[in-house]
């Protein structure tokens, strides 16, 4: 069915080489000299792009443990544009916060490196060093602004759970290597298809570590304890690319793992995910409308995206694995977007994320407020918007597998998140109170990559077809 | 022709967002241009209103063009006797609600235009959908603009209202988004294609268990809509701190949408569901009648008094429909248009006073029919009408109403005419406050009389009044054989399940 060719790394290459490129220029600059190395890191990712689209349907495996499916593929693509938003976003951050911008950009690039890696691993212990890949990048990316106290708080608290979370993972892996004598997930799921494990107690064991791990890096209920710390105390756009990259690679190795390789013991995960996705969607919403902070309240809405697209998960028909990639696509953007806007407002000296901050913001700039709606009726999945599709096709699929109570607390949690989004709207167009922050001129660079996510996020509202079909496309080769 | 109707405020919207305007200074020109969009779009309507065929029951002007092939969703848009009326209504009152806000709406008038313009266009957009999925993007779409709408340019505590008013709305329709997915899942389990198209889903064979939760579903979205007692308490707070161009349309279309999604799809989808309850909706349409009257009665503040008699006269609607024969499907919709001109009238004209005086209690007002005699008399025939004076229009509905409740249930007919009553008491209660007796507060004694453009606005909505009261049968005659082949259907369906009870 695979093709072996060194092809499959490809697109994870380019980024590599990119990010070397990034690194070997600010290690050879000479002072004072500038370099725009954001823009070397786009070239890189748009060549991801380019070399996935080129792999589209040849179902190429590099190595035996790297598959370039559709899958991985369509997943990529997402991540390249979650990579490509995150430059553009980071530009004018990089410049006013002063952060070290070769380490920035390169360590963004590496991140995307694991990400991509992640998605297209077809091994348990390549996904593991495709996690670490990320993941360290992503700690160091929390806390690089060093002289806050509160990111270098977030960027401990998340290294520390991160790696615990590691640990569980890895034991989950070892375990199933002694069960299966192979951590390969193809080869995997020919053990489990083949034996009658159901009454061993250590397969349990296993799915449970497993489980357990990857619930941490999507920061699923009860495992979501380190998100709103972390998003909150790394700087916006940082905390953007993280609940959006490192939550779509995540989830794309969940899915892989669970419906490929562990596919005969859904009947036992199941139900489990069930109460997860149950728990991080009423627990996402319901805190979330409690906070006065941004970001922090799109750290819980963040959690119950990750709750939504667990629905998918349970599902697990065509039309759920298929809305899971369409959903982890219109979450990527918009939330991005919301972050960048964020980013955009915030100064050196004051971040600019408290709730009351955007008080008419409308009068002051009522181009961003409009965005910023738009993003945030997205989030909150109303028509016309790619939010709206996104939810429409989750819940199909849930509804069709037969899980209508899980369907129903979907919906009515996104009532709920309706809500705290509209808190922001309240604020920006119907406050009476004095606006006090003090709001930077806002980038060329930004706004275009904002305009550029509002316009994806409207188009794929009003005309989803090409995009649903590319994703049912992509989960036809591989589940 | 049809997708025109609802693409045309669109585009006005766009071409409004495109006039620079971020000093004010071209606000004419916004209000202009889009009262001519509004304009337009009403002589849409009319002229499909012309082209339509009054003989035939089904739908007319049909478009159909594949929109996610994947999963059978169609933009599929078309029009019968039901609908088309209240297309025309929305046309006719968008550009008499935007007039009134050049009155009023000084500040941010092009965002207020887009917002305007783009309702409109959700609304049509709901009356024409024949795909579930394309009904329900529209009927969420809508929410959007009316929020902004009470929430910026309201009253005091608009964003109370407008927050509640979104929530209210929303938590309904999200279990009808389930009962809509469950509907095309079913439809694919019987047929192995996905389906959000109206026709198709009607010739499905349901299951009498699984039509009672889906019919309480979508009912559930339409009762908090029209609003039914007990879920009506979002009304008073949206409609009196909403502007009045916003309280026009919400009164004058929105609630509408509520009674015509139990007509278009609550009764005719689920049937067997439907009969089983609605004896118990016509319960609470009953409660609502008595109910809305009576806390009308009590109102000092006049938009508020206004906004209860809402609940009251749409509870009517909903009985006539819940009788599900012709006289009282027929009473409904003429009600539901009768009662679009008049209470839309009635915001406006509460709206135009609230403008010069900036107050709207009853107990600040007082003798001035001496001052502004026109106003009065315009006021008076809206009031009238209201009652259900019969020569205007709401007569017609209401008396349609209680002869096909007659016909069904006399209990519900009798209880309902007590509403008939309690409205004549709370509507020229408030008028004799208003306008007769001495001028009791000297600000009163200045007060401008209609200026041109509310003339124009005014006189409208009393020529329709008349019209429909004098000409029912204008009105009557393009949705008979669409309702005839409603009621043929929903009563099949009735036999049926007496047939499947008593083996």
């Amino acid at each position: 069915m695979f093709n072996s060719s060194f092809d499959a790394v490809v697109p994870m290459l380019c980024v590599a080489l990119a990010a070397l490129a990034v690194m070997g220029a600010e290690a050879f600059r000479s002072r004072g000299e500038t370099m725009p190395v954001g823009g070397l890191g786009i070239v890189g990712l748009v060549g991801a792009a380019v070399s996935s689209a080129l792999l589209w349907n040849r179902n190429v495996i590099s190595f035996g443990v790297i598959v370039a499916d559709n899958f991985a593929l369509f997943v990529t693509l997402t991540l390249v544009i979650v990579g490509i938003l995150t430059i553009m976003f980071s530009s004018p951050v990089v410049k006013r916060d002063g952060l070290p911008k070769g380490e920035y950009y390169a360590l963004i690039l590496f991140s995307v490196v694991g990400m991509i890696m992640m998605a297209s691993a077809n091994d348990l212990l390549v996904i593991f060093i495709a996690l670490e890949i990320m993941s360290i990048a992503v700690y160091v990316l929390t806390g690089i602004r060093r002289d806050d106290p509160r990111a270098t708080e977030a960027a401990f608290k998340y290294f520390l759970l991160g790696a615990f979370s590691s640990a569980f993972f890895l034991y989950g892996i070892a375990f199933t290597y002694g069960l299966a004598g192979t951590t390969r997930l193809d080869r995997i799921g020919a053990f489990l298809a083949a034996q009658s494990m159901s009454d061993n107690p250590l397969i349990l064991v296993a799915l449970g570590l497993l489980l357990v791990g990857f619930a941490f890096k999507i920061s699923a209920v009860p495992f979501h304890m380190w998100t709103p710390d972390a998003y909150e105390g790394a700087p916006a756009i940082v905390t953007g690319f993280m609940s959006t990259g490192v939550k779509a690679a995540a989830f794309a190795a969940f899915a892989r793992v669970f419906l490929s390789a562990f596919e005969p013991f859904s009947g036992e995960w199941a139900p489990v995910i069930w109460w997860i996705a149950a728990a991080t969607m009423v627990l996402g919403t319901v805190v979330g409308v409690a906070q006065s902070n941004l970001k922090r309240m799109l750290a819980y809405s963040s959690i119950a995206h990750g709750g939504y697209l667990l629905v998918g998960l349970v599902a697990a028909n065509q039309v759920g694995k298929a809305a899971i990639l369409f959903y982890l696509l219109a979450y990527a953007v918009t939330n991005l977007a919301a972050f960048g806007v964020i980013a955009l407002l915030g100064t050196k000296d004051a971040a600019n994320d408290e709730l009351r901050d955007y008080a008419g913001l409308w009068h002051s700039r009522p181009a961003l407020a409009g965005l910023m709606t738009v993003c945030l009726l997205s989030l909150g999945g109303l028509p016309p918007t790619v939010g709206f599709i996104g939810k429409w096709y989750i819940f199909s699929a849930a509804v069709g597998a037969g899980y209508y109570g899980l369907a129903i607390i979907g919906v009515l949690t996104s009532v709920i998140s309706v809500f705290f989004y509209l808190r922001v709207v309240v604020m920006m167009y119907m406050s009476d109170q004095p606006a006090t922050a003090v709001f930077p001129p806002v980038s060329t660079v930004g706004m275009a990559a904002l305009v550029a996510s509002i316009v994806v996020i409207l188009a794929l509202g009003i005309l989803p077809t090409p995009v649903l079909n590319f994703a049912a496309e992509s989960i036809a080769t591989i589940f | 022709m049809l997708s025109l109707s609802w693409l045309l405020p669109l585009a006005g919207a766009l071409l409004v967002m495109f006039v620079p305007n971020a000093d004010g200074r071209r606000d004419g020109v916004i209000r202009w241009l889009s009262l001519a969009a509004a304009v337009a779009t009403f002589g849409v309507t009319l002229a499909i209103w012309c082209g339509f065929d009054g003989e035939s029951a089904a739908f007319q002007f049909v478009e159909r063009v594949p929109w996610i092939p994947a999963f059978g969703i169609d933009y599929f848009i078309g029009v019968d006797g039901i609908s088309l009326l209240l297309v025309v209504l929305t046309g006719f009152l968008t550009p008499i609600a935007l007039l009134s806000s050049w009155g009023s709406i000084d500040r941010k008038v092009k965002e207020f235009s887009i917002f305007m313009l783009a309702l409109e266009a959700a609304m049509i957009g709901v009356f024409l959908s024949l795909d579930l999925f394309l009904f329900y993007v529209f009927w969420d779409a809508m929410l959007i603009p009316m929020y902004f709408l009470i929430g910026i340019w309201g009253y005091d505590q608009r964003v109370y209202a407008a927050v509640k008013f979104m929530l209210y709305t929303m938590a309904g329709s999200v279990l009808m988004l389930i009962a809509i997915l469950g509907l095309a899942y079913l439809h694919s389990s019987a047929t192995g294609a996905y389906s959000f198209d109206l026709l198709k889903l009607y010739a499905l064979d349901i299951a009498p268990q699984t039509q009672v939760w889906f019919f309480l579903a979508f009912t559930l979205a339409f009762a908090i809509k029209v609003p039914l007692f007990p879920f009506h308490t979002w009304l008073p707070d949206a409609h009196v701190q909403a502007p009045t161009a916003g309280s026009v349309i919400l009164a004058g279309v929105l609630l509408k949408m509520g009674t015509y999604g139990l007509l278009r799809f609550s009764f005719p989808l689920f049937p067997e569901a439907a009969t089983y309850f609605a004896p118990w909706l016509a319960v609470l349409a009953v409660i609502g009648i008595v109910y809305g009257a009576l806390v009308a009665m009590v109102q000092p503040d006049m938009k508020k008094l206004v906004a209860y008699s809402s609940v009251s006269h749409l509870g009517f609607v909903v009985l006539g429909i819940c009788a599900m024969n012709v006289q009282g499907v027929q009473g409904a919709i003429y009600q539901m248009l009768a009662h679009g001109v008049s209470t839309g009238g009635l915001f406006l004209i509460v709206g135009m006073l609230s403008d010069r005086r900036h107050t709207r209690l009853i107990s600040e007002f007082g003798g001035l029919k001496a001052v502004v005699p026109k106003l009065t008399a315009a006021f008076l025939i809206i009031t009238l009408a209201s009652i259900g004076l019969p020569g205007l229009n709401g007569f017609i509905g209401e008396f349609l109403i209680l002869l096909g409740a007659f016909q069904w249930d006399p209990r519900f007919a009798v209880v309902a005419g007590l509403g008939v009553i309690l409205s004549a008491v709370y509507m020229l209660w408030m008028f004799q406050r208003v306008f007769y007796g001495p001028v009791t507060h000297a600000e009163n004694a200045t007060l401008r009389d209609l200026v041109p453009r509310e003339w124009a606005s005014v006189v409208a909505l009393c020529g329709i009044a008349l019209l429909m009261g004098i000409f029912p049968s204008l009105f009557l005659r393009p949705m008979a054989a669409s309702v005839d082949a409603l009621v043929q259907r929903v009563q099949t369906a009735q036999t049926l399940r007496v047939q499947r009870t008593e083996p």
